[in-house]
């Protein structure tokens, strides 16, 4: 467990982050978990800061823009898809700025090691107009969370903290500094045309972020997050995050031009680095970001060919980018494929779907491992939540012999973060055919690491919470059938249930509830010292 | 390898294994310990979906100063292997003349308990780097958990004891 510290100690990016954020006062940290991201939180809290896990990205976001609005420093963290759920306040958050200091971190995930896509999201820098901070190591993760910080209170706009698998969860050492804490307590101060974006107050407002973004850029041109290492003239190479890492190792005696803020670029820096060398490369992982808007600037440089855009980057792959190769990759060799594990829930739930021959939606979760098999049982998986909305779509079109196989699955925290408004949309436009929707309910968030939601009743630190009932909320949607049973103990009930709800081609909700094999034991601690808790409680209130 | 000599390349160190086998804290206590030894470090892996009962690698690298956290492909110095069928899947990233420790080395029979193997074969590991035994040491106390510390305190010592 990470302790407070101004010690040289090593960190991974996860938990630099989480130390920086505490040493700079952040009132308050939200989120929602996702690989590679879920520990800053984690670590947050139990460095005593103040942190919660909200429904979804969105909220997570909606409800750190109202601290930072308050004068607050608010933090929140998500996985790179988690920000597209996240975009729509981001958007308008850059017109509106804060009054404390909002840092948004995005974790992105090129190679896709746990995600189902290898999006990057520098673009979003840029296109909700918010600066944006790459670092290259832990080191860094603690200073640029201190520097994006300074940089929101500074210009009054939210900062994006982008970083990648590799600075997350990878341990280097850190030197953690002193860093400058807010000096007003949070305090609410009127500003109607600065804050509410009706389009009279909007269209200044996104001629005020332009000009701010403006100055930012000028500012980034003599700014320290930058770095230069002299080299050979001969070979330039323009980089940033961890693939200035590889970069160092691949090509040593290289000039270097490291970026640190990657949104507004330092263009006139970047000129002038190319024109001090002959030949100048950019090297970045996943899309050519840096790239284009050099190129776009006029500043002759040269990408990587179209194959390393791909997966990450490493080492190897930056001698290849260097070398202009382009000749087919070696293979690595298969590993061992994660699984369901022995004894879990799911397994018994996607037995009987196969035996069913059911049409499965799925989602996302450990229970997307229902793909492989010996069970098959999915056949689609997209975002969070889609299961819902994707097999009702199925069910409006198929024929009917079809759209009556077609089955909805979703984990408890997945319906949580994204699930509701599916079945809202269930009970407005019901297919022909019905449709039934399986809440996989193992009582934890367990593919991110057995993380707390709103459906658990209990917080982030694992303290009691209220607790949202899936059967109440579904019968208040006015779903005619609402079924919970044990998959384990009650696998051909299930079967059964399945069976007839299907036949009926009426709207149903089955929870299959069982708490998740890895969860149980701690699970059974948490509510065990509730109950102490409670009785001690109880028994102080007897004694005044 | 006498720490007398100061280290004046980068060593690579891969643990592999399966999930739940203690990769990730095998790659822990090593990288704690060069640490506390006094070398730059970095240490890379990746979670999630590995956990669930899959292929699990962690790479750890020290000496003067590390940039990279990933070892290149063929360039790790020492392959810690704790499940014997992982051996193959990651022979690749040891380089030639690499030294590959697996369960073998250590039997089976000389550990009390199996979950010890990682530290276990840690201990054989630090006989290799240019790491005083009480940096280790410190490591391990630093890393787990009082009621399973004495127990792999044994494990390590019966790794470092183990001839080849």
């Amino acid at each position: 467990m990470i302790q407070p510290t101004m010690e040289r100690i090593l960190l991974s990016g996860n938990e630099a982050i989480a130390l920086a954020a505490k040493n700079a006062g952040v009132a308050l940290g939200t989120g929602y978990p996702g690989t590679p991201s879920t520990e800053i939180l984690e670590n947050f809290s139990e460095l005593g800061g103040k942190a919660q896990w909200s429904p979804n990205e969105k909220v997570a976001l909606e409800v750190a823009l109202g601290a930072a609005f308050a004068g607050a420093r608010a933090l929140v963290t998500m996985k790179h898809v988690g920000l597209n759920v996240a975009a729509d306040p981001l958007f308008t958050a850059a017109y509106t700025g804060v009054s404390g200091a909002l840092v948004v971190v995005s974790a992105d995930d090129p190679g896709m090691a746990s995600s189902q896509n290898e999006q990057d999201n520098r673009h979003y820098a840029e296109a909700a107009g918010v600066p944006m901070l790459e670092p290259s190591d832990s080191q860094e993760a603690y200073d640029f969370t201190a520097a994006a910080f300074e940089i929101s209170t500074r210009w009054r706009l939210p900062v994006l903290l982008r970083v990648t698998t590799r600075i997350c969860h990878s341990k280097s050492i850190v030197q953690p500094r002193a860093i400058p804490k807010p000096e007003a307590e949070p305090s609410f101060v009127r500003d109607i045309e600065g804050r509410v974006m009706i389009p009279a107050y909007a269209r200044p407002a996104h001629r005020k972020l332009r000009a701010k973004l403006a100055e930012i850029a000028a500012w980034n041109e003599t700014s320290d997050l930058h770095q230069v290492i002299a080299g050979e003239k001969s070979l330039g190479i323009i980089t940033s995050g961890v693939s200035y890492q590889h970069v160092r190792e691949a090509a040593p005696q290289a000039s270097v031009l490291k970026l640190g803020m990657t949104y507004p670029l330092p263009l006139n820096r970047i000129q002038a680095f190319v024109e001090s060398i002959e030949r100048s490369v950019v090297i970045e992982e996943g899309d050519p970001y840096l790239d284009h808007a050099i190129r776009a600037a006029g500043v002759t440089v040269e990408g990587k060919p179209e194959m390393y855009r791909f997966g990450e980057l490493n080492v190897n792959r930056v001698r290849r980018i260097l070398a202009r190769d382009e000749s087919p990759e070696p293979v690595p060799p298969r590993g061992k494929p994660p699984q369901l594990c022995p004894g879990c829930a799911h397994r018994s739930v996607f037995q009987v779907l196969h035996d069913l021959d059911c049409i499965v939606s799925g989602d996302i979760g450990c229970y997307t491992l229902g793909v492989l098999p010996p069970f098959q049982a999915m056949d689609t998986c997209v975002c969070m939540g889609a299961s819902i909305g994707a097999g009702l779509g199925l069910r409006h079109v198929l024929p009917r012999d079809q759209a009556r196989r077609v089955v909805s699955v979703i984990g408890d925290s997945t319906f949580i973060h994204s699930g509701i408004t599916g079945l809202a949309e269930m009970v407005y436009n019901p297919p022909a055919t019905g449709h039934v929707v399986i809440i996989l309910d193992n009582s934890t968030t367990a593919m991110t690491g057995l993380q707390e939601h709103p459906g658990t009743g209990r917080s982030l630190d694992h303290s009691p919470a209220h607790k949202i009932e899936f059967e109440d909320l579904a019968r208040s949607l006015g779903i005619p059938h609402v079924h919970t049973l044990d998959p384990v103990k009650e696998t051909d009930a299930l079967k059964d249930l399945l069976q007839n709800l299907l036949a009926h081609e009426e709207l149903a909700l089955v929870i299959a509830r069982r708490p998740c094999i890895l969860a149980s034991r701690k699970i059974r601690e948490y509510e065990a010292a509730a109950q102490q808790s409670n009785a001690e409680c109880h028994y102080a209130t007897r004694e005044t | 390898m006498p720490e007398s000599e100061p280290l004046n390349h980068v060593i690579n160190v891969v643990v592999a294994g399966l999930g739940g086998q203690g990769v990730i804290k095998a790659s822990d206590i090593l990288a704690d310990a060069v640490f506390r030894a006094g070398f730059d470090v970095k240490k890379a892996e990746v979670h999630g979906m590995s956990q669930r009962g899959g292929s699990v690698n962690s790479d750890v690298r020290f000496g003067p100063r590390v940039f990279s956290p990933m070892i290149p492909d063929g360039e790790a110095d020492f392959l810690v292997v704790l499940a014997e069928d992982q051996v193959e899947t990651n022979r690749n990233r040891l380089r030639a003349n690499g030294v590959l420790i697996d369960p073998s080395a250590i039997g089976a029979a000389a550990l009390s308990n199996p979950r010890t193997l990682n530290v276990a074969l840690l201990g054989l590991l630090s006989t290799r780097l240019p790491v005083e035994e009480t940096h280790w040491i410190e490591a391990l106390r630093a890393n787990l958990p009082e009621k399973i510390l004495e127990i792999n305190m044994k494990a390590f010592q019966a790794g470092r004891t183990v001839t080849r």
